[in-house]
C-alpha cells in the first residue's frame, strides 16, 4: 500500500483550510496597509510617510496617545493590585460582593462610561459640576481634558492588574509565605519581602495588558477629546478619513499614521517579552491549604470604606447616571422622578428605524461572528495544538496578529482590501463588516480554545485510536464533547466585545449598515443626549445579561471536572 | 494470543533520535516487560508498536503481519492493529460513564448489541468493578480508574495488550494489589502482554521474561526473572535489579587486596577478569555476613532498624558497604553496635570492571 | 528534660459540606530534648495538621502546647503566639525556598530579620551552607539546582538560627529512593551534631523507623502507639499499628475447648499458645511474612503459589481458606501444587471488635 504524496487527513485539511482563512481575514489587510503606506504605483515611496508623520499635529497626537497610555497604566496598575491584594490576602469583609462588582467595568463599553462621566462632570452642563457652581461658583473639573481621559481609562482597564495577581495570588504556594514568617518575619515583612516580589510578574503582566489596550484606544479620546481638540494617534486617524470624506488622500494619510501606531505598538509588545522573560517563577501549589490571612484590625473599616466608594463611583455612579439620564425627559433637567418618562427608550426600541436597525445589525454581526470564529478559533488551536505539521509556526503567528493590530487599523486595511482591489466591492455593506470582526476577535476565540484543547490530554484521543475509532472518529467521539464547554465560552468571548464595539464599525458603517456602537456614538454626536443614553442603557442591558448567561455556563462546566 | 516482533527499528523525532536499532521477539501469550530507567526510549517503542509513531527505520510485525515498515513505506493505523493500550495516566475519558467506556471499543468493533452488554458486563465483573458501571472517572479513585483502562484494553484486543507504567501514580499497597491482578489476567485470558516500566519490583513480579534497557536505548539482557537476577551479564543489569555493593580490588605484587586496606582478597577470581585495570567484586547485602571470626575485619558505621530488615553501614577501609539481614534471623545471634569491630564474609560474589554506570 | 508538651489538645474544622470535623482528638505527648520524633500515619490522619498547630499557623480548639517551658498555644487562656515568635525552624515538602532568591539570601533570611550585622550574617551563613554540602552555590538561584539541593537549602535555612526545635513536613518524599536515603542520614548526622530536637512528619514507615528515636502513629486524628521502633514492631498496640509497619498476616480465629481454628472450619487445628489474658472466642492472629517458617509437624497445607520478590522469595499457603504470604531467603524450592508445613512464630493477638474495613476508612478520611 504506498502512501500518495499530500495526504488528505484530517491534520493536513485542517490546515489548509486555516491558513486560508486567516490569510484572508488578518494578512491580507495589514499587506494593504502597508503597501499603501510605502507604494505608490507599484514603486517604493517613503517620502510620502515622512511628510504625514512630521507633521506638528501629529506629532503632538502621538505625543498625547504615549503620555496618557503612561499614566493609565501606572495609576491602573497601582489600583489593581492594592484591591488584589486586599481581596486575596487580607481579612477585609464583603470579598465575594467586591470580586462581582471588580469584574463589571470589564464588561462596560469605555467608551459609553465616557459618555456618562461626560453627564457629571461636562464643564457646565454636568451634573456635579451644576452643583459646585451653584456652591463656589466654579467647576470642579472639567472632564473634557487630557485628565479626564486618563481617569476613565482607568476605571475600565485596572481590573486586567487586578485579575492578574488575584490569580497569582490564589495559585500562590501558602508555604512560601508562611517559611517566611517561621523564619521570624512579621506579617508586613512577609508582604515586601517576599509576596510582593513573587507577583511581580503578574503585575507586569498586567500592566503591559493595560499598556497596549490604552495605546489603541479609540472610544474615550473620542468622546472627550474632539470638542477640545484633543487628538491621539487612533482619533487623528479617524479624523484625516473622515474629514476627506473617504477619499483617497486621506486614507493613505491614515495609512501611514496606522503604520506609526502599529510601531508604537510592536514597541510596547516587544517590551512586554522583556518584562515577561525576566522573572517566570514557579509559584504553584501542591497541597490546596489556604494561605494565612493578614489581619487588618485597626485599618479594616477605612479601608472597607474607601473601597466601596471606590467601586461606587467606577460602578454604580455610571450605570445610574446613564440609566437615569436615559429616562430623562430631556437633558439639563434634574434627576427627580416628575422628569423622567419611558419615551425615549419607546423611540430608541420603537420608532427610530436607525436605532432598531442598529441593533438588529449588532446581534446579526456578532452571533455571525462568534459562531465563525468558533469553529474557526477551535480549527486553528486544534492544528497548532495537536497537529503535527510543517509551517504551523506561521499558522501560530497569524492567528496572534490581530491582538496586536489597534481595531482602527484593522479598520482600515479590511476597508483597501475590499473595496475593489481584488475586483469585490463590499464598502458600506454588511459584509465588510463581519470580515473585520472575524479577523478582530480570532485571537480571542483562538487563545480560548488553546486553553480547552491543552486540556483535553493526547493519550485520551490515542485510548480511542487504539480501541479501534479512526482520527475522525476519535475527534468526533472523544474531543468535541470534552471541548464543547470551552468553545460556547469562546462563542461569548468574541459576542460580547462585538456587540459593544465602536471602532471598527465607525470606519465601516453604511447608511443602512450601523451598530449599536455607531448608533450611540452618532446620536450622541448629534447633540440628542436623552436619546443616545437611552440606546446606551439598552446596550448595558444586554451586554450584562450576555455576562450572567457566560459566568452560568462556565460555572456549570467547573462543577464536572 | 499475538508473536510481536521488532526488526532494527529506529524512530527519530525531528533531529533527535530517541530509539535505534532496537530488536525484540515477544512470544505469542507471554507476558514481557521492557525495563529501563527514565528515558531511555521504551515508551517510544511501545508507541512505536501501538502505531502512534513512525519508523525511521526497521519493521514490525504483529501476529506474523507487516504494520510498519520504513522501507515498505508502510504505517497500518493505530484502530486497525487490534490492540489494547492502557495509558500511564490511564486515559479514561471524563464524559463517559465506567460502563460507557468498557463499551466504546465493541462498538467500534461493531459487536451486536446484546453481546456486547454482556461482555462488558463480564469483565466488569472480572475486575471487581460491578458496583460501579454508571460512575465518572471523576467520582473513581486512582485504583478504580486504573481497572477501567485494564478493563477496557481487554475487551478492545483479545490479542495483544499493551502497558506504559501503568502502576507509577498508585501508593504502594495498591501497587503490590494491581501487580497480582494484572498476572492473573493475563493467565486467565492467555493474551499476549508488553509492558514497559522504569521499577524493578514491577517487571520481576509481573512478568515471564524482562528486557532491561540502560539509558542510551541499547537492550542489555533478555530472560526470565529470577535467571537475570541471579545471572546479569554485566555491572549494569546486576546494579539495576535490587541493591549491590561494589568494592574496588587492587592488584600489588602479584596480589589482590581490598583496595585501601592491608587485607589481601581471600576468594578466588577467575582468570577472565584477573588482568584487567580496574577490578571490582560485586554481591548484595542480604548476602554478606558479619561474624565475630575471619580475617577481614570493618567497623560498624551504622546501624538501621527497618523492622524486617536490620541494615548495617560498615566500612571497609574506604569502601563503604551495605549489609543486610532479616530481623528474624538476626534475633537469633548477634545484633551489632554502631563502632564495633567485627569480621565480615561475601557470598555469591561476582566480578566485573566497571562500577554498572552509564 | 521535656522539649515539646502537648496537654489534650483538639482541633476541629468548621467545613461547609459536614459541619464540624474533628481531625485531631485529645493528643498527649511529652517530646524530649534532643530527641528524634516521628508522626506517622496514612494520608489524612491529622499528622501534619499536629505540626501546623505546633508551628502556629493553625490555632487549637482545646488544650495546651508548651515549647520548653514557654506557652505556646493555650486555649483556655486565649494564648496564642504567632509562628514568627516561636523561634522554630520547619522544612516543608515542596521545599518553600523563595525563588526570586539566590541561595545566600534563602538561607541568610532569617539572620536579617533578627538584623544581624553584616560579618555575622556572612560567616554563620556560609557555616550553614558548608553544613549542608551547598557550599559555593551561594550566588546561584533555586531554579538552577536540583530538587535534592533546594531540599538542602530548606534545611539550611531552617538550622541557622539554632533552634532547639525542627519541624519537617515530609520534606523527603518529592525526591527519587536513592536520593530519599542520602538525606535521611545528613538530616540525622545534623541532628546529632547540633543536638535539635527534631519533629518528622512522615507515611513512610521505613523512613521512620530508620531515623527516629520513638514513633507516635495516627489514625484518623487518634493516637494509637507512641513507643521507640523497636519496641513497637515487636508489640504493635492493635492491628492497625501492626499492618502499618510492615508486611503481614491477619489470620481470623475462633477458640473452642482451648484449641484455635481458622474461622468457619473445624479441621486442622493450629497450634499455638493463648495469652493468658484473651478472653474472647474469636481472634486475629498477625504474623510477619518472613517469621513464619517451614517446619516439620507444622499446620498441615500446600503451596498455592510462588513469587520471586528480590530480596524474598514468597509463597503463598492457604490456613482453612484464607491466603497467608511466607517470605524466606534461603529458597526451600517448592513448586505449586507442594504440601508443607509451616509454624507460625511470634503471633499477636488481636480482637476482632472494632475493626475498620478499608472501605469504611476511605469514607472516614479527614478532607
Amino acid at each position: 500500500m504506498k502512501r500518495p504524496k499530500f495526504e488528505f487527513t484530517i491534520g493536513n485539511l485542517l490546515f489548509t483550510f486555516s491558513i486560508i482563512i486567516l490569510v484572508i481575514t488578518v494578512a491580507l489587510p495589514m499587506i494593504m496597509i502597508i503597501y499603501n503606506t510605502f507604494f505608490y504605483k507599484l514603486a517604493f515611496n517613503w517620502r510620502m510617510f515622512g511628510a504625514v508623520i512630521f507633521q506638528k499635529e501629529n506629532i503632538g497626537a502621538m505625543y498625547n496617545t504615549i503620555k496618557i497610555s503612561l499614566l493609565v497604566t501606572v495609576f491602573g496598575s497601582a489600583i489593581g493590585l492594592f484591591f488584589a491584594w486586599l481581596v486575596g490576602r487580607s481579612d477585609i469583609p464583603l470579598k465575594g460582593m467586591m470580586k462581582t462588582l471588580f469584574t463589571i467595568p470589564y464588561m462596560f463599553p469605555p467608551f459609553i462610561g465616557a459618555m456618562a462621566w461626560q453627564l457629571l462632570l461636562l464643564p457646565r452642563s454636568g451634573y456635579i459640576n451644576k452643583f459646585f457652581i451653584s456652591l463656589f461658583g466654579s467647576p470642579i473639573f472639567n472632564i473634557n481634558s487630557i485628565a479626564g481621559i486618563v481617569f476613565v481609562e482607568i476605571c475600565y482597564y485596572f481590573p486586567f492588574v487586578f485579575i492578574q495577581v488575584s490569580s497569582a495570588l490564589e495559585r500562590m504556594d501558602p508555604t512560601l509565605e508562611e517559611s517566611a514568617r517561621i523564619a521570624g518575619a512579621k506579617q508586613m515583612t512577609v508582604i515586601r519581602k517576599i509576596t510582593l516580589p513573587l507577583v511581580v510578574p503578574a503585575i507586569a503582566s498586567g500592566a503591559m495588558l493595560i499598556l497596549i489596550s490604552s495605546l489603541s484606544h479609540f472610544g474615550v479620546p473620542a468622546i472627550l477629546g474632539f470638542s477640545n481638540n484633543i487628538f491621539t494617534l487612533p482619533t487623528k486617524i479617524y479624523e484625516v478619513i473622515y474629514k476627506s470624506a473617504g477619499s483617497f488622500e486621506g486614507i493613505r494619510q491614515g495609512t501611514a499614521l496606522s503604520v506609526l501606531l502599529v510601531f508604537v505598538v510592536i514597541a510596547a509588545l516587544a517590551l512586554q517579552r522583556r518584562v515577561l522573560k525576566f522573572g517566570h517563577y514557579e509559584i504553584i501549589k501542591g497541597k490546596s491549604m489556604r494561605p494565612m490571612l493578614v489581619k487588618l484590625r485597626r485599618m479594616k473599616a477605612p479601608l472597607l470604606i474607601v473601597s466601596i466608594l471606590f467601586l461606587f463611583l467606577v460602578v454604580v455612579l455610571p450605570l445610574f447616571i446613564i440609566f437615569g439620564v436615559g429616562c430623562l425627559k430631556a437633558w439639563g433637567l434634574p434627576l427627580v422622578l416628575k422628569n423622567m418618562t419611558l419615551n425615549n427608550f419607546k423611540y430608541v426600541l420603537f420608532a427610530s428605524q436607525m436605532a432598531r436597525d442598529s441593533i438588529k445589525n449588532s446581534f446579526l454581526l456578532s452571533i455571525s461572528a462568534a459562531t465563525i470564529n468558533m469553529f474557526v478559533g477551535t480549527m486553528v488551536a486544534y492544528v497548532i495544538v495537536k497537529v503535527k505539521i510543517k509551517g504551523k509556526g506561521l499558522l501560530e503567528v497569524l492567528s496572534v496578529l490581530p491582538y496586536s493590530v489597534p481595531g482602527i487599523v484593522l479598520a482600515i486595511g479590511v476597508i483597501l482590501m475590499w473595496s475593489g482591489a481584488f475586483k469585490i466591492n463590499l464598502y458600506n455593506t454588511i459584509w465588510i463588516i463581519l470580515f473585520a470582526y472575524v479577523g478582530r476577535y480570532m485571537t480571542f476565540s483562538m487563545k480560548s480554545a488553546s486553553a480547552s484543547l491543552g486540556q483535553v490530554h493526547n493519550s485520551l484521543e490515542e485510548a480511542s485510536r487504539s480501541c479501534g475509532a479512526t482520527h475522525l472518529e476519535s475527534l468526533i467521539d472523544i474531543t468535541l464533547p470534552l471541548i464543547r464547554p470551552g468553545m460556547v465560552a469562546s462563542f461569548f468571548l468574541v459576542f460580547l466585545p462585538a456587540m459593544r464595539e465602536l471602532t471598527t464599525s465607525l470606519l465601516l458603517y453604511g447608511p443602512f449598515t450601523r451598530t449599536m456602537g455607531v448608533a450611540i456614538y452618532t446620536i450622541h454626536e448629534e447633540g440628542n443626549t436623552v436619546q443616545a443614553t437611552a440606546l446606551a442603557s439598552v446596550a448595558i442591558t444586554i451586554i450584562i445579561m450576555g455576562n450572567l448567561v457566560l459566568r452560568y455556563i462556565t460555572r456549570e462546566r467547573r462543577g464536572n471536572q | 494470543m499475538a508473536e510481536v516482533k521488532l526488526q532494527n527499528i529506529s524512530v527519530k523525532y525531528d533531529k533527535f533520535t530517541a530509539v535505534e536499532d532496537f530488536s525484540l521477539t515477544v512470544k505469542d501469550g507471554e507476558c514481557f516487560t521492557i525495563l529501563g530507567p527514565s528515558p531511555c526510549g521504551k515508551t517510544t517503542v511501545l508507541r512505536a508498536i501501538c502505531g502512534f509513531e513512525k519508523l525511521a527505520d526497521g519493521e514490525i510485525f504483529i501476529d506474523n503481519k507487516l504494520v510498519s515498515s520504513k522501507r515498505k513505506k508502510l504505517q497500518i493505523a493505530p484502530e486497525k492493529r487490534n490492540i489494547g493500550v492502557v495509558f500511564q495516566d490511564y486515559a479514561v475519558w471524563p464524559h463517559k460513564t465506567a460502563f460507557e467506556n468498557i463499551y466504546y471499543p465493541l462498538k467500534k468493533k461493531k459487536v451486536e448489541k446484546k453481546e456486547a452488554i454482556k461482555s462488558t458486563n463480564d469483565v466488569l465483573e472480572q475486575m471487581k468493578m460491578a458496583n460501579y458501571t454508571n460512575r465518572f472517572p471523576s467520582q473513581l479513585s486512582g485504583g478504580q480508574q486504573q481497572r477501567i483502562a485494564l478493563a477496557r484494553a481487554l475487551v478492545s484486543s483479545n490479542k495483544l495488550m499493551l502497558l506504559d507504567e501503568p502502576l507509577c501514580n498508585l501508593d504502594a499497597n495498591l501497587r503490590e494489589e494491581m501487580r497480582f491482578e494484572i498476572k492473573e489476567l493475563q493467565r486467565k485470558n492467555a493474551i499476549t502482554i508488553i509492558y514497559v516500566t522504569h521499577d524493578q519490583d514491577d517487571a520481576l513480579v509481573i512478568s515471564d521474561r524482562v528486557a532491561v534497557m540502560d539509558s542510551k536505548g541499547k537492550i542489555r539482557q533478555v530472560g526470565k526473572p529470577e535467571e537475570i537476577y541471579k545471572n546479569p551479564i554485566d555491572s549494569y543489569v546486576y546494579k539495576f535489579l535490587g541493591l549491590s555493593n561494589f568494592i574496588e580490588l587492587e592488584k600489588k605484587s602479584g596480589k589482590f587486596y581490598i583496595k585501601s586496606t592491608k587485607y589481601v582478597f581471600p576468594y578466588n577470581i577467575p582468570n577472565d577478569v584477573q588482568d584487567e585495570e580496574c577490578l571490582f567484586l560485586a554481591c548484595r547485602p542480604l548476602n554478606v555476613k558479619l561474624c565475630n571470626t575471619g580475617e577481614i575485619k570493618c567497623t560498624v558505621k551504622r546501624v538501621i532498624y527497618l523492622g524486617n530488615i536490620f541494615e548495617y553501614r560498615v566500612m571497609l577501609g574506604e569502601n563503604e558497604v551495605r549489609v543486610q539481614q532479616d530481623a528474624y534471623d538476626a534475633s537469633q545471634g548477634i545484633i551489632y553496635q554502631k563502632g564495633d569491630i567485627c569480621g565480615i564474609k561475601f557470598n555469591e560474589l561476582r566480578y566485573y570492571n566497571d562500577v554498572g554506570e552509564v | 528534660m521535656d522539649q515539646v508538651v502537648l496537654k489534650n489538645v483538639t482541633k476541629a474544622f468548621v467545613t461547609k459540606a459536614f459541619g464540624s470535623v474533628t481531625a485531631i482528638n485529645k493528643i498527649n505527648l511529652n517530646i524530649k530534648e534532643g530527641e528524634c520524633f516521628s508522626f506517622l500515619g496514612p494520608s489524612g490522619c491529622g499528622k501534619t495538621t499536629t505540626l501546623r498547630l505546633i508551628a502556629g499557623f493553625e490555632d487549637l480548639t482545646n488544650g495546651e502546647i508548651w515549647i520548653g517551658d514557654k506557652p505556646m498555644s493555650i486555649r483556655n487562656k486565649n494564648y496564642y503566639l504567632p509562628p514568627e515568635n516561636r523561634g522554630l525552624g520547619m522544612v516543608f515538602q515542596a521545599f518553600a525556598v523563595w525563588p526570586h532568591l539566590n541561595v545566600f539570601e534563602n538561607v541568610a533570611f532569617p539572620l536579617r530579620i533578627l538584623k544581624m550585622n553584616k560579618n555575622d550574617i556572612l560567616e554563620k551563613t556560609n557555616e550553614a551552607l558548608k553544613h549542608t554540602n551547598l557550599f559555593g552555590l551561594g550566588k546561584k538561584f533555586p531554579s538552577e539546582l536540583s530538587g535534592g539541593q533546594q531540599q538542602r537549602i530548606a534545611l539550611a535555612r531552617a538550622i541557622i538560627t539554632h533552634p532547639k526545635v525542627l519541624l519537617l513536613d515530609e520534606p523527603l518524599s518529592n525526591l527519587d529512593p536513592k536520593l530519599r536515603e542520602i538525606m535521611r542520614f545528613e538530616i540525622k548526622d545534623l541532628q546529632r551534631k547540633f543536638n535539635f530536637t527534631i519533629i518528622y512528619v512522615t507515611h513512610d514507615q521505613t523512613e521512620a523507623m530508620a531515623l527516629s528515636d520513638r514513633i507516635l502513629v495516627m489514625d484518623m486524628g487518634n493516637v494509637q502507639q507512641i513507643d521507640t521502633p523497636v519496641n513497637m514492631y515487636k508489640n504493635p498496640a492493635n492491628k492497625f499499628v501492626y499492618g502499618f509497619l510492615g508486611r503481614s498476616n491477619f489470620v481470623k480465629v475462633e477458640i473452642s475447648n482451648g484449641k484455635v481454628y481458622p474461622y468457619g472450619t473445624r479441621g486442622k487445628e493450629i497450634k499455638c499458645n493463648i495469652p493468658a489474658d484473651f478472653n474472647e472466642d474469636t481472634a486475629f492472629l498477625a504474623t510477619r511474612p518472613n517469621e513464619i517458617k517451614f517446619t516439620k509437624d507444622g499446620f498441615k497445607t500446600e503451596i498455592k503459589k510462588r513469587v520471586f520478590l528480590t530480596d524474598y522469595k514468597e509463597y503463598r499457603v492457604d490456613i482453612g481458606g484464607q491466603e497467608i504470604r511466607i517470605n524466606t531467603i534461603t529458597d526451600p524450592g517448592y513448586k505449586e501444587g507442594d504440601t508443607c508445613e509451616v509454624t507460625l512464630n511470634n503471633i499477636k493477638w488481636y480482637s476482632t471488635k472494632g475493626d475498620i474495613s478499608e472501605k469504611e476508612r476511605e469514607a472516614r478520611k479527614v478532607i
